[in-house]
């Protein structure tokens, strides 16, 4: 393979550029790109436009519910709401954000000049902003946005007017970008390392990457089958899920949930993998327990696909199947736990320091731990016949997608901003942001567990009068923690453009390839494969 | 010395803890024990688990804590380098696999409870309608549909200029209640004209999804007379808020004198009979898919 390559770019090296010069300028370096670092640059920048943007939607839906009775948007609008603002999070700006971070870090973690199939990393990144302006576009037609719930239950999404097919060819085209950056993650993993990498010297993030890819591969075309089926009932006269023609409905919410809780992790291992970067990095301590993190991590991969039925114990399920999805979801919580014991370990006796990054990667142990453990509530199927599509589901899995994945996506940020840009982030403003968006999260979100328990539905544009003091606390949460947003969106666009000089190594206690390069990160690196010894290897940990 | 800074420290952080913890319970409001058995050991399983969690959330975070106050390298500790202990990484494997059989049995035990609806002295059959529910009791020639009460739905509409406060029962009041008897234990029948709902009264225990083609079963026995609320808990469409559920439960001999004034009702002089004529076409497997 090398030896072609270097006889191509010796032929075309008189009149085209040579790819040891820098950044090409203008607009079209972003279209053309086929760099890492600027694919990876355009994930995450997208996937904050489209955390602003669903935000912006679920202030909507707090504003509504700031009091009880409808004073602002009518209850169509306000499903609408709902189901968008949970469409664009999770494919918008969740996913796109790990795979921005993967983008920019997986090569410059293994010592990879790129990612392995650089041209369609830009395809896959550049169908999504085409995806979603369709997928917001619906809201502007005349039948108006999907408002049936991001999970599109039939028999009432095909109540959805002409917009259904446009929604669905949206997803069929966020589930192409999503195979498309996974096959790109797991061919550069497994083919790219550099001489002396191997598996278990990789650090952890690109563990967890590697294990989320494989479940991106498995159940995205899972949700393309079944959201296939939904277009040909609404369209085309088939009955898949209508069962005056002989399908089931139930089914459907069998496909979804096969795709939709391993889909749950997917947006959660990275950030266990990012988490277990940071709490080392900053107690000046190896990472404890390393090879019990990676089989961790693969077991709750594998458990991802044998739990789907837990987010259906209501549908009438028989005892037998009722009894399996319980004791499996309740075996999640071991492998779950051994990473957050992992993680205290690490800080223990360790000496740690408390820069921005530390401390959402503190508050994410905590809050993902209360998530956590609302899972383990929610599991207990006697108690979940109550707990079930109520607020109590709400503050659960906004604890474990909120104070959990996008608190660590954030943490991500603020680590390894100063070596993409090379400069220093304002560590007092970082300080600021994260204290008010851990209090304002909790304000937001806890009073939520209560709701729920006293008996309100999720999904209700209105409620009843005793629901009102929580409802208006939660709202109040709500604007102060989107607020808080502005400010980080403000911090990174001040970083980009200036500010104290980062070193290579940027924090004291980093260990690892990327902080061998200079900051900012050359636009070509590793060019040459670097030699891996035990001094860059990410944790210390060579000994396992 | 060092050893005593522990002590200290973890004292200290399990003490605000359980403050928190505390202040936690004492403010917000907490799931319902309900009128029935099953309300009652749903009730107590979560409080169970809720407990177990705290205490190994105390215990978790309390040693983080610690390890925050003394850790830190402004106190000018040096970082050890330990990477393993396999007797801890055995031990905190082991414990949770323990834990969570312990919690396992119980729940087992409730869901079996809940599972086995043979022996109910009377059915009610239950549909989901965009957005209302009818009740028919089987057998008797009765039912009817329910739907929200008028005032709340004047009061809810975008902007009325009615403030919610000043209707009773506020979304959760209907023009026509669903009246059952206490002590009795009824089978319902949960199926659905359209889309997919749930029906669900919290003071009951438990929640089950009406879906069209598809006859769900669950059951109830009420102990003490009363009137309970809960909503429709499955996203239905643009008034999936608006369709309560009223339960009125009355002694036996109250509920037989209603049940007979109703219009339509032609006559079972038993209750306890009418649930032998359906027992016999229905199965008690929990799905059947209907003709309809």
């Amino acid at each position: 393979m090398s030896s072609n390559t270097a006889a191509a770019h010796d032929h075309t090296h008189d009149h085209t550029h040579d790819d040891h010069h820098g950044a090409p300028k203008g607009l079209l370096r972003w279209v053309f790109t086929t760099n890492h670092k600027d694919i990876g640059t355009l994930y995450l920048v997208f996937s904050l436009l489209m955390f602003l943007i669903g935000g912006g939607m679920a202030l909507i839906i707090r504003a509504e519910l700031f009091q009880p009775g409808l004073q602002l948007v009518n209850p169509e609008f306000f499903n609408q709401m709902t189901t968008m603002h949970a469409l664009v999070m999770i494919f918008g700006a969740v996913m796109p954000a790990f795979v921005g971070l993967a983008n920019w870090m997986i090569p410059m973690m293994i010592g990879a000049p790129d990612m392995a199939l650089p041209r369609m990393n830009n395809w896959s990144f550049w169908i999504l902003p085409f995806a979603f302006t369709m997928l917001i576009g619906t809201l502007f037609m005349p039948s108006g946005g999907p408002a049936g719930g991001w999970t599109l239950y039939p028999p009432l999404s095909l109540q959805t007017g002409n917009s259904f097919a446009f929604v669905i060819f949206a997803i069929h085209m966020l589930g192409i970008s999503s195979i498309m950056g996974a096959i790109n993650v797991i061919a550069t993993i497994l083919n790219m390392r550099a001489p002396g990498m191997t598996l278990l010297r990789m650090p952890l993030f690109v563990w967890s990457w590697l294990i989320t890819a494989f479940l991106l591969i498995a159940v995205m075309p899972v949700l393309a089958g079944a959201v296939t089926m939904l277009l040909t009932d609404r369209f085309f006269d088939t009955t898949f899920f209508s069962a005056a023609g002989g399908g089931d409905p139930v089914m459907f919410q069998h496909i979804f949930w096969f795709f939709g809780h391993p889909e749950v992790y997917i947006m959660i291992l990275p950030a266990f993998g990012i988490i277990s970067e940071i709490i080392p990095t900053f107690a000046r301590k190896p990472l404890f327990g390393y090879t019990a993190m990676v089989y961790a991590t693969a077991s709750i991969a594998f458990l991802s696909f044998i739990v789907w039925a837990h987010h259906m114990f209501t549908v009438g399920m028989p005892l037998g199947a009722e009894l399996f999805f319980m004791y499996a979801t309740m075996v999640i919580a071991v492998p779950t736990g051994v990473k957050v014991f992992n993680w205290v370990s690490t800080m223990w006796r360790g000496a740690m320091t408390f820069e921005t990054p530390m401390l959402f990667a503190l508050a994410f142990v905590i809050l993902f731990t209360i998530g956590g453990f609302s899972g383990l509530m929610l599991a207990i199927v006697p108690a979940d016949f109550q707990y079930h599509d109520t607020y109590f589901v709400v503050a659960h899995f906004h604890y474990v997608l909120v104070t959990g994945a996008v608190f660590a996506i954030i943490a991500a940020a603020y680590y390894w901003l100063p070596k993409w840009t090379g400069n220093m982030y304002n560590e007092r403003l970082g300080k600021i942001h994260f204290w008010w968006s851990v209090i304002s999260v909790n304000v937001l979100f806890f009073p939520q567990h209560y709701l729920g328990l006293a008996g309100m539905p999720r999904r209700i544009p209105d409620y009843a009068v005793q629901f009102a003091d929580y409802n208006m606390i939660s709202s109040i949460g709500g604007f102060a923690f989107g607020l808080a947003q502005l400010l980080f969106a403000f911090i990174v666009w001040q970083c980009a453009r200036g500010g104290v000089k980062a070193t290579a190594q940027v924090w004291e206690g980093a260990k690892g390839l990327e902080w061998t390069l200079p900051s900012p990160a050359p636009y070509h690196t590793f060019d040459e494969p670097p030699k891996i010894d035990d001094s860059v290897v990410a944790h210390g940990d060579v000994a396992h | 010395m060092k050893n005593q800074n522990i002590v200290i420290v973890s004292i200290a952080v399990l003490a605000g803890m359980l403050l928190a913890v505390w202040g936690m319970f004492a403010l917000g409001d907490n799931m319902p024990r309900g009128v029935t058995e099953f309300s009652q050991t749903a009730y107590d399983l979560h409080m169970l688990i809720l407990w177990i969690c705290v205490v190994i959330g105390v215990l978790v975070f309390g040693a983080m804590f610690v390890s925050i106050i003394l850790h830190r390298k402004s106190n000018g500790v040096e970082a050890a380098q330990f990477t393993h202990s396999t007797k801890a990484e055995i031990a905190w494997t082991a414990i949770p696999i323990l834990i969570l059989i312990l919690m396992a049995v119980p729940a087992t035990r409730a869901l079996i409870l809940m599972e086995t609806s043979e022996g109910a002295e009377m059915d009610i059959k239950i549909t989901g309608y965009q957005w209302k529910w009818k009740y028919e009791y089987m057998d008797t020639g009765v039912s009817f549909i329910s739907s929200l009460a008028q005032d709340s739905d004047i009061a809810r509409q975008l902007n009325s200029g009615i403030d919610p406060t000043t209707v009773d029962n506020y979304l959760l009041e209907v023009d026509n209640a669903l009246v059952v008897p206490t002590d009795t234990k009824i089978r319902l029948l949960l199926t659905s004209g359209d889309v997919i709902h749930s029906w669900w009264v919290p003071e009951l225990g438990w929640k089950r999804d009406a879906i069209p083609g598809i006859v769900n079963t669950a059951w109830t026995s009420i102990s003490e007379p009363g009137t309970y609320r809960g909503q429709c808990a499955e996203l239905c469409g643009k008034d999936h808020g608006f369709m309560p559920v009223v339960v009125i439960a009355k002694p036996r001999a109250e509920f037989e004198q209603w049940l007979a004034q109703q219009p339509g009702y032609t006559g079972s002089d038993d209750v306890s009979a009418l649930a032998q004529d359906t027992a016999d076409d229905m199965t008690t497997s929990p799905e059947v898919a209907l003709a309809d």
